[in-house]
């Protein structure tokens, strides 16, 4: 069963709604999604060439159970090896996986688990992305915090005792244009040793200055590798633009990022597939920027405000952590981040097999942490959020969690140099 | 054997076994300390960039000697930034030379390596250098001011061994600085054949991290470094590949 993303707000006015209707139904009217945007820098590079290679003929079908053990037996695994334990033969053996991914994990990483918390600074968002609770059609609370506001986030964060933090806003560049971010960035850098952008994809000269403000860290997920899916998802604005993004993280890296992260967001297409080509996308930059600091991330499809039935479809926990092995055992040398879409068990116990970071005292909600973090009552506006998070356990809950599992929570482990 | 001391840029130790600092953990500390008696503890200077309330430093007892590293620097620039840094935060004048580009292997990049330490011996500091084991560049970290000289075993974290036996072997033979064999030493078996070899030290982490019981682990290696260091002092006996020796002279009938 696909997900039912069409959601009618009643705010929307007759001319919005039959182009909302015109762009759901009729794929002719809609841009081409291959086809660059005036402003959109174009780089040559055979990365995407070579991943999409790859998942077009991967036939995880095809592959048995004697691949899957034969995968166990290398010291290094291949590409061929990782294909056969994301497949479905590869299911009976979650358990050993689990065991081989830990050990992975604790060779490159210790028992070590990095903690950081979002800051989403606006909302706003040009573009109509089906499932995503900030499209432009979902009637939601919009906001865009001022610099005096998203200061005092900051400090409301810091004081908490996190360290490292990820700054997120909608995809609009008129409400939330670059200067914009890049002011956020300089705040952060006051208050945070680690700032990291989670923001639509810029050009080159434009991850420079960003990196130039204090920013090290740039986060893109792909959504699904699938470009004749990501068109039926993402139906308007410059995030339809498939390729553009795809060479987001290699513009960042040109730019002179430290590092950059990737996912696909697992439900919206064949997970599989997706799985394979995010990894893929991580292992070809990392061979030509091999200097680069890179990190998966395995968001599910979550529920949001005015559609509570998303689902993350047939991608369960046993899946995911079947992903998340394979991934480990790939690239073991890779961060991997998992977020608050996941419940508390399920991080918990992830982070003893593969997970290196995850995210904690969560809101995706806009302008909130002063009455999330002390119960304060809010006096000003706030935005609404993006998606539900499941686990909403504090700062001081997860670092306590994390140490009583017998692991080491880090809030640091980087310099800006 | 008493007498017998570790001289790193004028400064002494007793332990010829250093802490590295890539997995990281307080116990692995209190560990090191009390029963592999490091005396000397790597510490990131990237990690120590923090206001974590448990700080690593705070686990780093007294007449302990801190060597900060410059883990995280990509070029020799970036890693003479990292020191001065460390100098600031009142990490003392020892800084290990950690330079990468290369996040997956975290191999060394012998050239910047070369550059940093030229750069940092000038400016006072008690420069050791991590690299690969090359004679050449060995030769250029003595010229440019290095304190000792670190080739590493097999890829760091790798519980691999003495992988670079025969390289690290020459650079022992050939380079009067101290040889402290750094990065992939997995063993205390290892680290006791180095030892044999003639390494003036073993810096170790990965081994201890992942160790079943982290203390008698620590001790293990305690234990099999001083005695690798024992049998190099007391000259190892010649082995025999085949047959035996005749313990009287083939040549005892020369008379003139």
């Amino acid at each position: 069963m696909e997900n039912q993303f069409f959601v009618d707000s009643e705010y929307l006015s007759p001319a919005a709604l039959a182009k909302k209707h015109r762009l759901e139904t009729d794929p002719s009217s809609r841009k081409n999604h291959m086809e660059y945007m005036p402003g959109m820098e174009q780089i040559e590079s055979d990365v995407c060439k070579n991943v999409m290679s790859q998942m077009e003929s991967y036939d995880y079908n095809r592959y048995t159970a004697r691949d899957v053990k034969t995968a166990f037996e290398h010291e290094t695994c291949t590409v061929e090896d990782f294909k056969a334990l994301l497949s479905p033969a590869a299911e009976p053996f979650l358990e050993q996986m689990a065991q081989r991914a830990r050990l992975e994990t604790s060779r490159h990483f210790g028992n070590t688990v990095y903690l950081f918390t979002p800051l989403y600074i606006a909302n706003y968002c040009e573009n109509y992305c089906v499932y995503c609770g900030f499209n432009c059609y979902n009637h939601i609370n919009r906001m865009k915090l001022n610099m005096e506001q998203i200061e005092h986030e900051m400090k409301v964060i810091a004081d908490s005792g996190m360290e490292e933090i990820l700054i997120l806003t909608g995809e609009s560049r008129s409400k939330s244009d670059v200067t914009y971010i890049g002011e956020a960035c300089k705040l952060a850098r006051k208050y945070f040793r680690m700032v990291g952008l989670e923001i639509y994809p810029v050009n080159t000269d434009e991850y420079h200055y960003l990196h130039e403000c204090g920013a090290d860290y740039v986060t893109v997920f792909q959504e699904t590798y699938d470009t004749d899916k990501y068109e039926t998802l993402h139906l308007l604005g410059h995030k339809r633009v498939w390729p553009y993004r795809f060479d987001a993280q290699e513009r960042a890296l040109r730019a002179g990022m430290r590092g950059v992260a990737f996912s696909a967001l697992l439900g919206l297409s064949d997970f599989r597939k997706d799985a394979l080509a995010s990894a893929l996308h991580v292992y070809y930059l990392q061979r030509k920027y091999p200097q680069a600091e890179m990190s998966l991330s395995c968001p599910r499809l979550r529920p949001i405000i005015n559609n509570d039935k998303i689902n993350p479809l047939d991608v369960g926990e046993k899946q995911l952590c079947q992903v998340l092995c394979a991934y480990r055992i790939f690239l073991p040398y890779v961060g991997i981040t998992v977020s608050s879409r996941e419940s508390a068990d399920f991080r918990n116990g992830i982070v003893k097999i593969a997970a290196t970071k995850v995210s904690a005292g969560v809101s995706t909600g806009i302008g909130d942490h002063e009455s999330k973090y002390t119960g304060k009552e809010a006096d000003g506006d706030q935005g609404d959020e993006q998606f539900e998070i499941s686990d909403s356990r504090s700062f001081a809950d997860m670092y306590r969690d994390i140490a009583d599992e017998g692991l080491q929570p880090v809030l640091n482990d980087y310099i800006y140099v | 054997m008493d007498n017998d001391k570790l001289i790193i840029g004028g400064h002494e130790f007793h332990s010829r076994f250093i802490l590295g600092s890539g997995k990281y953990s307080m116990r692995l500390i209190e560990a090191a300390v009390r029963d592999a008696g490091a005396e000397i503890i790597t510490l990131a200077v990237r990690r120590a960039n923090t206001k974590q309330q448990e700080s690593i430093l705070d686990y780093i007892p007294e007449g302990v000697t801190l060597l900060p590293n410059t883990s995280g620097a990509r070029t020799a620039e970036e890693a003479v930034r990292i020191a001065r840094l460390a100098r600031e935060l009142g990490c003392g004048d020892f800084v290990k030379i950690e330079i990468m580009r290369d996040s997956k292997y975290l191999l060394p990049d012998n050239q910047e390596t070369v550059r940093a330490t030229e750069i940092l011996a000038k400016e006072g500091f008690v420069v050791m250098p991590y690299m690969y084991p090359d004679l050449n560049v060995a030769r250029d970290l003595v010229n440019a001011g290095a304190a000792a000289v670190m080739p590493l075993a097999s890829p760091i974290g790798s519980n691999k061994g003495l992988a670079s036996k025969e390289f690290i072997q020459i650079l022992i033979d050939e380079i009067d600085l101290p040889i402290i064999v750094d990065a992939g030493i997995g063993r205390p078996s290892q680290a006791c054949e180095a030892m044999e070899m003639g390494a003036a030290a073993i810096m170790a982490n990965t081994a201890l991290a992942t160790a079943g019981d982290l203390s008698m682990m620590a001790s293990a290696f305690r234990q099999a470094i001083e005695a690798g260091r024992k049998a190099y002092l007391a000259g190892l006996g010649r082995v025999l590949t085949r047959g035996a020796s005749a313990s009287d002279p083939l040549t005892g009938f020369l008379h003139d």
